[in-house]
């Protein structure tokens, strides 16, 4: 969870935020303003001045706010002049838009206000549509308007080109004054709220602006978007009565109060329309006494009436934005306030501090208790310092005094184990007769006792608590965190809060805004008690470190130990004799040949161990065959067809297709790719009953499979990462001989295990920096753990799991055909597609029937229409084209009798795995230098795209620090989609128009580099992605063909041509080796056609970095891999690589010559 | 990368190559042969000697054979202590392996408690964790557990089955975040000096006023003796394991990884050795 914060106005105008880790309010900086009231939403904050101007706090972040100015400058041939700008009448201005509409000379550009800057002068783009142009930047065409090309022919009339200038937003974390720019106002402003960023992603970053006047008008900010934060202008919005206070949550919900007391709701709300069509009036909730206040959230509508009573609306959402009742809540308070998650935060009227309400959770809304947040603030803590420290001086000076105390409980918490516990241990002890020893307890029991002469008067708050634990421990409830350590400090609470404040005053706050404040009910805050808290956290962050002294004199003894006592020991018999253990259970097989169908079938694990404690396990899967139980018919033993021996355990990767649907009900299927399978690409299916089950199995499997091969704890550095079209990490330790020539270990013997979590991409390099990005475009970076997701216990490592979440879209498609009678119904020919489907159109997908992926996955909004799919849409999201299936274009034509609509649905997933989030830029595609093994690089260059196309640059990663301190701006002309910077800190990156560039002078002195050079893209073709190993570059386009860039030298790093390789490629991954692997877009199997093969490229070497073939390697479904962590060398020598499965084990000395021997 | 994790598979797999010899005095057909022996430091002596017994019984006449019972160096060792106490208490900074020596008479009522069958260790040893569970929970985890999850635990540590027993531990070793660690650590300390066997007394892995106890603070309440004067030399080592944590070790850590299966915490405090 990122940090946030909370934002509140004391009574006398100053501002403060409150951090979500934090324990102290801090004072806003520049604050020579006073404020009435503030609004924020995550990137910034609003406010009302003292002076009754509205102010903008823009939240810095590594993301420059940056707005691209341009304008075009027309020209016309005539044969005197050439290209001149003397225009025909008829012809649009000399300078103008990119419609030729707008007159835009240069000069008449002005920065929209002081808080802006311009970055540079103006200057001609010279690239037109990812080319570059010959000279000057300047395109082609017969005429305005048409088509511009970018060469020059000999009917080419006019000419344009593209004038560019950047400015950039400069007030960052201060208050910048909105100037009422051409509509001045009648009267000052009373009450602002913002919201609405979840109405829609596009603009980025937009936000509804709401405010009211004195006078009780209601006023809408245009246009405020992430470019353009401040907004364009006030808008009237007309009103049934005047309005007093209003409020806008981060949906569609907006309520504003009358002055007569009823309050109205905005309807009409929706992406197009952010301002809403109408009123709607809702009765108070008693008619006597009116509504002053009120709050609204995503799903729910706090209010407060003139008598400070609360008010909880009942049947709030989306779809009925009026709910249903008022239901009264407990408390008095002045104001209240909701934040993300529905969390709500209010000012009592009692004490004038501020409340945050406990237990809200989107299961009830209404939440549990009110609870006081009690940090001081940042002046307070300076002003007491004195005395806080005194306090825990004090605390050490008399420990003895303290121990006594903590005496005392312990002996009340004796006593009342001596009648609870006594009774359990009694019948234990009995079977031990004659043990003089057990004394435990009993003798233990009063050594406290005589303690604790030492205070007269024990401290009975502290005896207290001990009780208070107790029954919190009794109930054994999950209770609130937050709760408990309120509840275990009471005693050195009071007495801190009392210091605090008895210098100070206690702080009155006015007013707080919740709304860029990300809490939820699991949130671990730290408000509510400060020095205890802060004394814990202290010392239990410090020891999680791996190098601590005493962590590593343990791991060092422990290692000293196991030689002295067991090194030179090895051959001695072992006391305990191992077992074979098994597991069975019954699952369902899929039969690949006819009648193709699911057979219920015998599953077993057996697993032994060896005499040098390696695992080794077969695993049968049989059925009974015309139920002769006697008569099993072992339809599949693949580890015999493999290893005649059965020493090796060779089942390979598992991988999980979950969810298969069969007839009514749902599979929860999981397949096993052996070598075979791998080389046919079509792996054993099996369905269990359960998921829980199936995950059991998988762990189990997973674990045994690694027990064989000796691989445990986390992946190596050098190991090679993929990820499947679900999500799914899986991870391999490449060996030595993987790269190896002439003959490198077959792709299909590669055993992948999975790592928990759930990503879209993943990079690495070879000293062990691991990043990822989620399907909702989070960063996350590899911890060193391992496990995670449904691997409990032992197959997970205990620190370094971390819940993990991602979110990504469910689409289903509405489907339409024209008839001349009724224009475009949802009646399709008999012929056609489901009228609602997936989009093959093979699959019937209603909006009811539709479920999330997995249990794994939550439902976390509703559907809605999508516009963002290629090829655009109209207004309401129709795409057109002339039959099923076609390609689809957003503009209907006289030609088009069908019609398509995507609907999306945002679905959540919560798993845990070894990653951790790196908030706040939404990345798209992430590179790390690929370093070899060996390098001391402190710095590792770590480059990446923003979501929304930015090149940024990581600082401060190294081996130690993988997640790096902070983002760089690298400045481009155009937004970019992939990255990738070779060994030799070369960087490559493809723009979004689909051309590459090379970073020039990029070095360690220098991470950030120069400038880019622009390469143009092979003819005709779009690239897409690219890869750089140690001095090959290799790029996929959008029809997956994968070019190497020839002529690479270190003189001329740019490269001359474009050399085709391979079609059918979706993704390349160049290693430091310069190896090359590639996800194949379709590789036929032996039943199906495979999507997403891993395919390792062969007959790599030095002279030839082109290769020659591909290897194919595990397949179906893999939709990402990177190999950039391996560093290691092949043997130069060649062996031959296929091991001999037969070679037997080395044997131990039998145990009877080991003791004759001792003997 | 080294993992917590690791600590305990190191703590489970823990050997004593030990030397099993017969007693002179015993009668016997022919000589007997000593037996070798790697003993699991966190087992019992008399849950990993079967073999040792039957290698012994083939030279013995069956009426010559009592309860069978282990003496090193004159002292008889207790089979309800983890053999890894044993050795570090007894044995440590000797010469391996470790020389046991086997009686089948004169069994020393005093001294040692009968041992007629397995399901006897196995009662022991479930008293003990249930035990430690009422100091660490009051009770409460092992109470929950069903008699088959007892069963996993007792089976885990009987057949040498790592995961097995840790699958089901794990629950023993959890404890509500915001508490900072156990109730109560279950420990005890053996040392040579006082008649008492071991110590064993209430304490909090974390002070009062919310401060992570370590070891050191542990002996400085319960044996001050142990630790070193100040520019003195060493007179004791504290001995976990096999090993010797440094003092500034969270005490909550310890319990958590370096217990017996028995879930306590076993410290043996021995002689530093002279030289």
């Amino acid at each position: 969870m990122p940090v946030t914060l909370l934002w509140a106005v004391d009574v006398y105008g100053r501002v403060y935020s409150l951090s979500t880790v934090g324990q102290q309010w801090e004072q806003c900086h520049d604050t020579h303003i006073e404020f009435k009231r503030v609004t924020a939403a995550q990137q910034c904050c609003w406010g009302i001045a003292c002076d009754n101007n509205i102010y903008l706090n823009v939240h810095a972040s590594d993301l420059p706010i940056r707005y691209q100015e341009e304008t075009y400058e027309n020209q016309r041939w005539n044969p005197v002049d050439g290209f001149s700008d003397r225009l025909l009448p008829s012809d649009r201005w000399q300078w103008s838009d990119v419609t030729g509409l707008q007159h835009q000379p240069l000069d008449s550009f002005q920065l929209p206000s002081s808080s802006w800057e311009w970055e540079g002068d103006w200057y001609v783009d010279e690239n037109f549509e990812g080319e570059p142009t010959e000279k000057g930047g300047w395109s082609y065409a017969i005429d305005f308007p048409a088509t511009y090309t970018n060469d020059k022919k000999w009917k080419s009339c006019v000419r344009r080109r593209r004038w560019i200038r950047y400015r950039r937003y400069k007030a960052m974390d201060s208050w910048a004054k909105i100037t009422s720019e051409h509509t001045t106002l009648p009267d000052p402003f009373s009450d602002i709220s913002c919201g609405g960023w979840e109405i829609s992603e596009e603009p980025r970053g937009q936000l509804c602006l709401w405010a009211v006047s004195l006078q009780g008008k209601v006023w809408f900010r245009e246009g405020i978007c992430h470019h353009n934060p401040e907004g364009s202008k006030w808008e009237e919005v007309p009103l049934p009565a005047e309005v007093v206070q209003i409020s806008c949550g981060p949906g569609d919900l907006v309520w504003a109060v009358l002055w007569e007391g009823q309050l109205i709701i905005r309807e009409g709300i929706s992406r197009d329309c952010p301002r809403g069509t109408s009123w709607t009036v809702v009765d108070p909730p008693s008619p006597d006494v009116g509504a002053a206040h009120v709050a609204v959230g995503v799903n729910v509508v706090w209010a407060l009436t003139k008598d400070n009573k609360v008010w909880f609306r009942h049947g709030v959402n989306s779809h009925n934005p009026c709910g249903s009742s008022w239901i009264s809540m407990v408390g008095e308070m002045i104001m209240i306030n909701i934040g993300l998650n529905d969390q709500v935060f209010a000012i009592s009227c009692e004490d004038w501090a501020v409340y945050f309400r406990q237990g809200v959770t989107s299961s009830e809304l209404s939440g549990k208790t009110w609870k006081a947040i009690s940090v001081p603030r940042d002046r307070d803590r300076s002003n007491s310092s004195a005395s806080t420290n005194s306090q825990q001086s004090a605390g050490c000076f008399f420990c003895g005094e303290v121990g006594a105390q903590s005496a005392v409980s312990e002996m009340e918490s004796d006593t009342e184990k001596g009648s609870t516990d006594g009774t359990s241990l009694v019948p234990e002890e009995e079977t031990l007769p004659g043990d003089g020893e057990v004394i435990g307890l009993c003798a233990s029991a009063d050594i406290p006792l005589s303690q604790s002469d030492g205070p007269d008067d024990p401290k009975w708050s502290n005896v207290d608590l001990a009780e208070a634990q107790g029954q919190q421990a009794q109930t054994g409830a999950p209770q609130d965190s937050a709760d408990t350590c309120s509840l275990s400090s009471v005693a050195t609470y009071t007495l801190v809060m009392e210091d605090l404040y008895g210098v100070d005053e206690r702080p009155l706050w006015a007013w707080v805004s919740g709304g860029g404040c990300s809490v939820n009910s699991h949130s671990q805050l730290t408000w509510f008690n400060t020095l205890v808290q802060s004394v814990q956290s202290l010392s239990l962050s410090v020891s999680p470190a791996q190098t601590t002294a005493w962590r590593r004199q343990i791991f060092e003894q422990l290692g000293e130990r196991t030689r002295r006592e067991m090194d030179n020991f090895r051959h001695y018999e072992q006391a305990i004799e191992k077992s074979v253990w098994l597991k069975k259970g019954t699952m369902q097989w899929w039969r690949d040949w006819k009648p193709h169908k699911w057979i219920d079938v015998h599953f077993a694990l057996e697993q032994f161990s060896g005499p040098e404690g390696n695992k080794d396990g077969i695993l049968f899967i049989y059925y009974n065959f015309y139920e002769e139980k006697k008569h099993c018919y072992y339809c599949i033993l693949f580890f015999s067809l493999l290893c005649p021996n059965f020493s090796q355990f060779s089942l390979l990767p598992i991988t999980v297709t979950i969810l298969v649907p069969v007839l009514n009900d749902s599979k929860h299927t999981f397949g096993i790719y052996t070598p075979e399978r791998t080389k046919q690409r079509w792996p054993i299916r099996l369905a269990v009953a359960s998921e829980l089950e199936m995950h059991d199995w998988l762990a189990l499997l997973s674990v045994s499979c690694c027990d064989s091969r000796g691989i445990q704890g986390p992946p190596s550095h050098q190991a090679i990462w993929s990820i499947t079209c679900k999500g799914d990490i899986f991870v391999s330790e490449p060996s030595a001989a993987l790269e190896a020539m002439p003959y490198p270990t077959p792709s299909d013997q590669m055993f992948w295990r999975q790592v928990g979590g759930h990503l879209r991409v993943v990079e690495c390099n070879s000293v062990g920096i691991v990043w990822g990005i989620g399907y909702d475009h989070t960063a996350w970076v590899y911890t060193g753990g391992y496990g995670g997701g449904f691997f409990q216990g032992l197959a997970s490592s205990t620190d370094n799991i971390y819940t993990q979440t991602d979110v990504k879209s469910i689409y289903i498609y509405e489907n339409q055909r024209w008839n001349p009678v009724t224009g475009y119904t949802n009646r399709g020919l008999p012929t056609d597609r489901y009228m609602w489907s997936d989009a093959s159109g093979l699959h019937k997908c209603t909006k009811t029937n539709m479920r999330p992926p997995s249990p794994h996955w939550t439902w976390v909004s509703d559907w809605a229409i999508d516009y963002g799919i290629s090829g655009g849409t109209d207004r309401e999201g129709w795409q057109y084209a002339a039959d099923f299936p076609a390609s689809y274009h957003r503009h209907k034509t006289m030609k088009d009798f069908v019609r398509r609509r995507r609907w999306a649905r945002k679905c959540k997933l919560t798993t845990t795995g070894p990653w951790q989030e790196i908030p706040p830029i939404a990345l798209s595609d992430v590179t790390i230098l690929p370093c070899a093994a060996q390098s001391s690089v402190d710095m590792v260059p770590l480059w990446a795209i923003s979501n929304k196309g930015d090149v940024l640059c990581r600082l401060g990663v190294t081996s130690l620090t993988p997640a790096g301190s902070s983002w760089l701006h690298i400045g481009t002309d155009q937004p970019f989609k992939s990255i990738s910077i070779g060994a030799l800190s070369q960087v490559w990156a493809i723009a979004r128009d689909g051309s590459a560039f090379y970073r020039g002078s990029v070095s360690p002195q220098r991470p950030a580099g120069g400038c880019w050079y622009h390469i143009p893209a092979p003819a005709k073709q779009k690239l897409k992605q690219v890869s750089v190993g140690k001095t090959s570059v290799y790029t996929v386009d959008e029809n997956g063909n994968l070019w190497y860039r020839q002529g690479v030298t270190p003189s001329y790093p740019q490269g001359s041509s474009w050399e085709h390789i391979s079609n059918n490629v979706r993704k390349v991954s160049v290693g430091p080796l310069d190896q090359v692997w590639i996800i194949a877009d379709k590789v036929q199997g032996s039943h199906s056609l495979s999507c997403g093969t891993v395919c390792h490229r062969l007959g790599i070497q030095p002279m030839e970095p082109k290769g020659q073939s591909w290897d194919y390697g595990i397949g179906g479904g893999w939709d990402h891999i990177t190999v950039r962590g391996n560093s290691m060398e092949p043997p130069l020598i060649c062996l031959p690589s296929r091991r001999n499965p037969l070679a037997p084990a080395p044997q131990s000395p039998c145990n009877t010559e080991v003791n004759s021997n001792a003997a | 990368m080294a993992d917590d994790k690791d600590v305990l598979r190191d703590v489970w797999f823990g050997r004593i190559p030990t030397c099993f010899t017969l007693n002179q005095d015993e009668i016997t057909e022919r000589e007997a042969e000593p037996y070798y022996l790697l003993l699991p430091r966190v087992s019992y002596l008399t849950l990993v000697t079967d073999k040792v017994k039957k290698h012994f019984l083939k030279v013995m006449r069956p009426e010559d054979v009592e309860e069978m019972w282990f003496e090193y160096e004159g002292t008889p060792l207790k089979w309800h202590y983890p053999i890894g106490v044993l050795f570090d208490f007894h044995a440590s900074n000797t010469v391996l392996p470790w020389s046991i020596t086997v009686h089948f008479k004169n069994f020393p009522d005093h001294d040692l408690l009968h041992c007629p069958s397995s399901s006897v260790i196995e009662a022991h040893f479930m008293s003990s964790i249930k035990e430690a569970d009422a100091l660490k929970h009051k009770s409460q985890v092992i109470n929950d557990m069903q008699k088959k999850d007892h069963k996993q635990l007792w089976m885990g540590l009987q057949n040498d089955k790592f995961d097995q027993f840790w699958a089901m531990n794990r629950k023993l070793m959890e404890y509500p975040t915001e508490e900072g660690g156990f109730r109560y650590v279950p420990f005890r300390i053996y040392q040579t000096m006082s008649d008492r066997p071991f110590i064993q007394k209430l304490f909090r892995p974390v002070s009062p006023e919310g401060n992570v106890l370590t070891l050191g603070d542990l002996l400085k309440e319960m044996y001050p003796a142990a630790l070193p004067n100040q520019g003195e030399q060493k007179r004791y080592q504290v001995v976990i394991h096999g090993i010797e944590p440094l003092l500034e070790t969270p005490l909550q850590w310890l319990s958590e990884h370096l217990s017996h299966p028995d879930n306590f915490l076993h410290i043996c405090i021995i002689q530093a050795p002279t030289d």
